[in-house]
């Protein structure tokens, strides 16, 4: 995968994950494309679209539009999947999510990204696993101030 | 459930961000913005000491305030600090800021690869993977240089924890992406692959990406990880929807892994032992027939997991292309998605049958959807799948459908979307012409193309039809008369004009016997036509005119009346009044005799790629194209009888005035006609050169000078400077070319083509966009070449330069230095690696020598510094006797990697030196021998 980018319905960019080095300029370029590409689209079209020598994979939930950008011979329909496990780990941890809980707690929607996908490929697929790991840091994060408040 | 609020919540961000979010205006959000950035540079500047929270909290500010789009150029130091820090959450935000805002600010690199080596050596689990998410997130050449070497330790070693595992598997990865030559291959590569074999899966999926990602580029090294994939797959697809826990997806057992799984073994052959082989088609199998049972839940995502893994096996049985039960079972299952409910699933049938249509198995198989194809193209109502149903057809059509797939997609062409008009013009032409029978039914094609899209009908393909009319004299006659017919409708598309007054000049004599187009009827309708066109038409037709001149001595008067009024000989344009004086007299002064020879019939022109097919070929990229052509062109050789064209290869730089009729690519043959500006007939008189100019004097000097660096002049006359700027990595490259105009003149048509014989356009593959025809005085255009090594060569690109400046023509050649040593990445080894490699590589083809004399002063690190300029390794203390030079390297190509190892041996009394190559390949020792004598 070479970037995630989620954003609403007014087109405004709630997340942004780059997988491969470009320039901010490039990158803002590539958000606007993409950005009004997707929101001009049907809701019955198909979620796969070509655009320059990538695919774009994308699925709205809600407010929110989930979209992922893969190489020629990557998987569409495991894209597909890798968006909806990400929706349910973020509904998971933050109790059914809505696009203010991004908005707010935008390092930890980052988190949760970095402990399911590194490098642009799936790192652990078990939900278990992924929130165990961000509740372990949760845990720590209460534990360093508690001390700190006792210095 | 850990609740936002717990742990850290950072009161004065949440503060923040509602504010932001409050704003009625994107004024006052910006206003807002300054004034926090305002209030958090006086916290960093301030003489209090700020504690670790604040730090963290401004740092989180500065980050939202970056992702909403808005610069950011300071705070990097305070994250850096944060990274130091004791505190989870604080080395956490640091992180992140890093991850999100890298820079390549040298000092602050330093600083963060000295806190992320800390935190790696720390053992501390949570902190370690900080760290490797970072080095992956940032990817950088200088992580990668730090870090390349101690990662694969930490993925090795036998108590490293898994979730540790994970996160560097992946980190070394992305590592090796962005520098493949810093990560090092070793012993740590074995016991990679054997991470397929591991207890977790979350830690076998990590590995897997690596491991496929390795063995794309080392097949060889990684070859052992077949057999373990196989059993991997095969424990899985056979699992209980149970066995795995959380690791089973909506009932469907690790789709993820399964699909990585899959991908891995694309990177091979079928598995040579029968026994993983058989065990892999057992596999396959099952996945095909899970396809056929009912589905385990009506969720959507439990048939995305299961298709998804399908897909991939499908993808994989298609790579192996060796098992026809397999493949026609594949078939079979992609003709039921053609018509599932799912607008995705048919999409992807149709993208995936494409590969398949070229299996000779299954193409057969792939040929009876052609009428769900075709519904597909006239009912589907999102354009980017009726795109895929195009290919498709595209790709299906042989000679026994041709007739009903064209007629389709000229009927589809009337409603198309505009993007994808040209695309389909392109293979309409393309398809009418490879499985013409009959060639009335080509040129009825073509001229329906025009009629019905002529907008889209671009330069190549009506010089196609030029082509192939002028080199068929069966279907001259009914071209003549096709082309008259069309002509009579009141409003015809200029491109029309172009085709009907070309074939009219040449072969109106062949309808002229029928009073209804006779000399003088042909001619009146022509240039009923001439005021509405433009400039480049009417100086066609101008030649038109005065090759009826020779065809039909009755018009002749007639003509010149034309050619003498006014509008044509003062035309303003000097182009048109250059043809109208010119044209005049030689139609009064010329004998008939003259005439005749001077205007005669076109010759045939020589059988070459069709310009169209390369013109495809750029728009989608030139490996997309070609399989699919390779598999047409053996599939319908047999059928046509014919020669084909000439092989596929990639089109050089298009420019509609110089690559007219597709002869851009090579030298004109003497029996072509003259390309021109205006797309003529005849060109006897115009001052626009015919050829490429020869070579620049110095040209062969200058390139030699390239072979060893990437930037500089290469070229400068009183007018013209050509700059070059180029990087290369692995096998691929990309050059800027800035041309500057020297003198204070406008230059007009400047026309930068690339030219590459036949065989170097096989080999390496060049794409670039044309350059604005108009260069100011004094300034530059810059030109940006793609190449791309698609396997070694021998001879360069030519870079020829046309253009006007005053009133003259100028026309410069020189060769573009891209040689096969710019492929080279640096191999570092041991003294006993090297003469163990070098005694492999001792047959008689593998080596190559020159002795020479040397033209340069013959100084140690000047040597040293052009060895390394080449591309290879230098290598130090290998060679026992120190005053020789040794050197190793890889040449990449996209096809294969060559090993490179070479040696030096000066010669201070006799000022000569000897050079000796060895690699596994004898064109490879043979290029680099020639290329490196030249330098010393």
């Amino acid at each position: 995968m070479q970037f995630m980018l989620l954003f609403s319905r007014q087109g405004k960019l709630r997340l942004q994950k780059w997988y491969v080095s470009l320039s901010d300029r490039e990158k803002k370029k590539i958000t606007r494309e993409i950005v009004q590409t997707v929101l001009a689209r049907k809701p019955k079209m198909c979620s796969f679209l070509e655009w320059r020598d990538l695919k774009i994979v994308y699925k709205r939930y809600a407010t929110l539009y989930f979209c992922c950008a893969i190489e020629d011979q990557e998987n569409e329909l495991i894209t597909l999947e890798i968006i909806h496990r990400y929706v349910e780990l973020l509904d998971k941890y933050f109790g059914s999510v809505c696009e203010l809980d991004i908005i707010f707690n935008f390092e930890k929607a980052y988190f949760i990204l970095d402990e399911f996908l590194l490098g642009g490929e799936v790192q652990e697929t078990s939900k278990k696993n992924i929130l165990k790991a961000i509740e372990q840091a949760d845990l720590l994060q209460e534990i360093s101030y508690s001390t700190s408040l006792l210095c | 459930m850990p609740a936002v609020s717990k742990g850290d919540g950072m009161r004065g961000l949440a503060v923040f961000i509602s504010d932001i979010r409050n704003c009625k205006s994107k004024e006052a959000e910006i206003k807002r913005i300054n004034k926090e950035l305002a209030n958090i540079r006086s916290k960093f500047k301030g003489d209090k000491a700020l504690d670790g929270y604040s730090k963290k909290k401004y740092v989180c500010k500065l980050l939202f305030i970056f992702l909403l789009g808005h610069d950011i150029d300071f705070g990097h130091m305070e994250a850096v600090n944060l990274l130091s820090s004791n505190r989870y959450t604080e080395k956490q935000i640091g992180y992140l800021f890093i991850s999100v805002l890298v820079n390549s600010n040298s000092e602050l690199i330093r600083l963060i690869n000295n806190a992320i080596k800390n935190d790696l050596a720390s053992r501390n689990p949570t902190f370690m993977g900080l760290a490797l998410h970072c080095i992956a997130n940032v990817g950088s050449r200088e992580m990668a240089e730090a870090f390349a070497g101690e990662i694969p330790k930490i993925l090795v070693a036998g108590d490293t924890m898994d979730s540790v595992k994970q996160s560097a598997a992946l980190c070394l990865l992305r590592l090796y992406r962005t520098s493949p030559d810093l990560v090092p291959m070793g012993d740590w590569t074995s016991r990679v692959v054997h991470l397929l074999n591991d207890q977790h899966l979350g830690v076998v999926t990590a590995a897997t990406s690596l491991i496929t990602t390795l063995a794309q580029k080392n097949p060889e090294e990684f070859k052992t990880s077949v057999s373990l994939a196989v059993s991997r797959l095969s424990r899985i697809v056979t699992s209980a929807s149970t066995d795995l826990q959380d690791y089973t997806y909506y009932f469907v057992p690790a789709p993820w892994l399964s699909v990585k799984l899959l991908r891995l073994l694309q990177c091979y052959p079928p598995p040579e032992d029968p026994a993983v082989r058989g065990r892999l088609t057992e596999c396959l199998e099952t996945i095909l027939n899970k396809a056929q049972e009912p589905p385990k839940s009506k969720k959507v995502q439990h048939s995305n997991a299961k298709n998804a893994v399908l897909f991939e096996a499908i993808s994989l049985i298609i790579h192996h292309d060796s098992e026809p039960n397999l493949l026609v079972r594949a078939c079979n299952q992609l003709g039921q998605f053609l018509q599932h409910r799912e607008t995705n699933l048919r999409y992807l049938a149709l993208e995936s049958m494409c590969t398949l249509a070229s299996s000779e198995f299954s193409h057969e198989a792939v040929k009876t959807h052609i009428e769900t194809v075709i519904n597909a193209l006239k009912t589907e109502r999102d354009v980017s799948v009726r795109q895929r149903a195009v290919d498709l057809l595209y790709a299906m059509c042989d000679r026994s459908n041709a007739q009903q797939i064209v007629a389709e997609m000229l009927s589809y062409l009337e409603t198309a979307d505009y993007s994808i008009r040209e695309e389909i013009v392109l293979k309409v032409a393309i398809l009418a012409e490879k499985y013409a029978v009959d060639y009335t039914w080509y040129v009825d094609t073509i001229l329906n193309l025009i009629r019905i899209a002529g907008d889209y009908v671009s330069e190549e393909v009506w010089y196609r039809v030029i082509q192939i009319v002028i080199n068929r004299d069966d279907v001259q006659g009914y071209a003549a008369k096709t082309v008259f017919e069309a002509l009579q409708a009141p409003a015809c598309h200029e491109n029309l004009v172009k085709v009907g007054g070309y074939i009219l000049g040449e072969f109106g004599n062949l309808i002229a016997g029928d009073p209804r187009s006779s000399p003088l009827i042909q001619f009146n309708l022509l240039h009923s036509k001439f005021h509405l066109c433009s400039v480049p038409t009417r100086a066609l037709l101008l030649s038109t005119y005065i090759k009826f001149v020779n065809l039909f001595p009755e018009v002749k008067t007639t003509i010149q009346d034309v050619l003498r009024s006014d509008s044509q000989l003062k035309n303003a344009d000097v182009e048109l009044q250059q043809r109208a004086v010119e044209y005049l007299r030689l139609s009064t002064v010329a004998s008939t005799d003259i005439l005749a020879t001077v205007l005669e019939e076109m010759p045939p022109f020589p059988e070459r790629e069709s310009s169209i097919l390369a013109k495809l070929k750029k728009k989608k990229g030139p490996n997309t194209v070609t399989d699919l052509e390779e598999a047409k062109r053996e599939r319908s050789a047999d059928v046509n009888g014919g020669p084909e064209p000439a092989p596929a290869s990639a089109a050089s730089t298009p420019s509609p005035s110089a690559d007219l009729l597709g002869l851009g690519a090579a030298p004109p043959a003497p029996s072509g006609p003259p390309p021109s500006s205006g797309g003529l007939l005849v060109d006897v008189f115009s001052d626009s050169p015919s050829a490429v100019a020869p070579l620049a004097p110095g040209s062969e000097d200058n390139f030699a000078r390239f072979v060893c660096k990437n930037n500089g002049v290469l070229f400068e006359n009183q007018l013209l400077q050509i700059g070059l700027k180029s990087e290369f990595r692995q096998n691929l490259g990309r050059m800027f070319i800035f041309y500057g105009n020297k003198t204070s003149t406008q230059f007009l048509n400047f026309t930068p083509t690339l030219i590459c014989s036949d065989d170097l356009q096989t080999n390496l593959s060049l794409q670039t966009k044309p350059v604005d025809p108009t260069v100011d005085g004094g300034a530059q255009v810059q030109q940006i070449v793609n190449i791309e090594c698609v396997c070694d060569f021998t001879e360069a690109p030519v870079l020829n330069i046309q253009f006007r400046y005053g009133g003259t023509f100028q026309n410069v050649s020189v060769k573009l230095p891209i040689t096969l040593n710019k492929f080279f990445q640096p191999t570092e080894m041991a003294s006993q690696d090297f003469f163990q490699r070098w005694k492999q590589l001792s047959s008689p083809q593998q080596e190559v020598q020159n002795i020479f004399k040397a033209k340069h002063p013959m100084d140690t690190e000047i040597t040293k510094a052009k060895i390394i300029g080449f591309g290879s390794a230098l290598l130090e203390d290998v060679d026992p006797n120190p005053a020789n030079f040794v050197g190793a390297g890889i040449i990449h190509t996209k096809t294969t990697q060559i090993g490179c190892l070479l040696r030096l041996e000066p010669n201070l009394q006799a000022q000569m030196y000897r050079l000796t190559l060895r690699t596994s390949k004898e064109t490879v020792s043979q290029r680099l021998c020639e290329l490196l004598s030249e330098q010393f």
